[in-house]
């Protein structure tokens, strides 16, 4: 499955795939302030284009190429308090990447990819907040769910 | 073709995303707990590609199919990437789900999905708010 991203990606986008990567997060961040002011967001908005074909992408996986769908979310988590949750979780994953200018795709992937020590750290820094993240689950008596 | 190329290489890392499952919670869980190695196989094979794809371009100094020249811009260690990544940590374990496939998730028709999404941009708006204080 990876060799498809690394076979095919390498043909079809050897230019575009860091830019992808790299500027991933950035199409969370597009209106107000100097820092979402103070560069020229139409000249990312190839970024919003991408993003809004991951949109498309899970679609058509979802609906035209699989025969079972996966579910995405745990059934549980659709609740109130589930919904709180998720925008909790996802105030830190925004507040997060936008600090340390990277996600998965633009540190993890695309910065060790490039050999970069600023992407190793950020690497550890997100394991080691999934993990705490995990152990405090077990330390509350969550379990492993 | 222009800028529709954006599109659909969104479309193809959405359709892998989620063939892989690297947009499931059940997925990010298996990972944290060490359930199962499927993740830390993906990431991995995906540094060991990209770094491939990376040493290549800068060997054969390659160029963009527009002819334009490739450079990576690096990113600067700082207080951020540590404490940012951190925070980051937390909540992809909370919510089972990095930035990427939290549009690959909204596109399988997970609408809570939008909750994640709603909460990023209300994240990365206050790191907007508090950057002149807490810098890069």
């Amino acid at each position: 499955m990876m060799l498809l991203i690394g076979g095919k990606n390498l043909g079809i986008s050897s230019s575009f795939r860091h830019l992808c990567a790299a500027l991933l997060p950035k199409s969370i961040s597009k209106s107000g302030l100097d820092y979402l002011r103070g560069y020229d967001w139409r000249k990312e908005s190839w970024n919003l284009l991408f993003a809004a074909g991951m949109v498309l992408g899970g679609c058509i996986a979802t609906f035209l190429l699989s025969s079972h769908p996966m579910p995405v979310l745990p059934p549980e988590i659709h609740t109130p308090q589930g919904a709180l949750k998720l925008l909790a979780g996802g105030f830190l994953i925004g507040f997060g990447t936008r600090y340390a200018a990277g996600c998965t795709s633009g540190h993890s992937i695309m910065g060790l990819s490039n050999l970069q020590k600023a992407s190793l750290a950020a690497t550890l820094a997100f394991f080691a907040g999934g993990l705490t993240a995990a152990a405090l689950h077990f330390a509350f008596g969550l379990g492993g769910r | 073709m222009g800028r529709l190329k954006f599109l659909l290489l969104g479309v193809w890392f959405g359709i892998i995303l989620t063939k892989a499952q690297v947009i499931s919670w059940y997925k990010i869980r298996n990972m944290f707990f060490f359930r199962e190695p499927d993740l830390y196989l993906i990431i991995g094979s995906g540094v060991a590609v990209g770094a491939l794809s990376v040493f290549l371009i800068k060997r054969f100094r390659l160029r963009a199919f527009s002819g334009e020249a490739l450079s990576i811009p690096g990113k600067d260690l700082t207080r951020g990437t540590v404490v940012g990544g951190f925070l980051f940590g937390l909540g992809w374990f909370i919510t089972g789900t990095c930035p990427g496939p939290i549009y690959a998730q909204i596109g399988s028709g997970e609408l809570w999905a939008c909750f994640t999404l709603a909460g990023a941009l209300a994240g990365a708006f206050a790191y907007a708010m508090a950057r002149p204080k807490i810098g890069d």
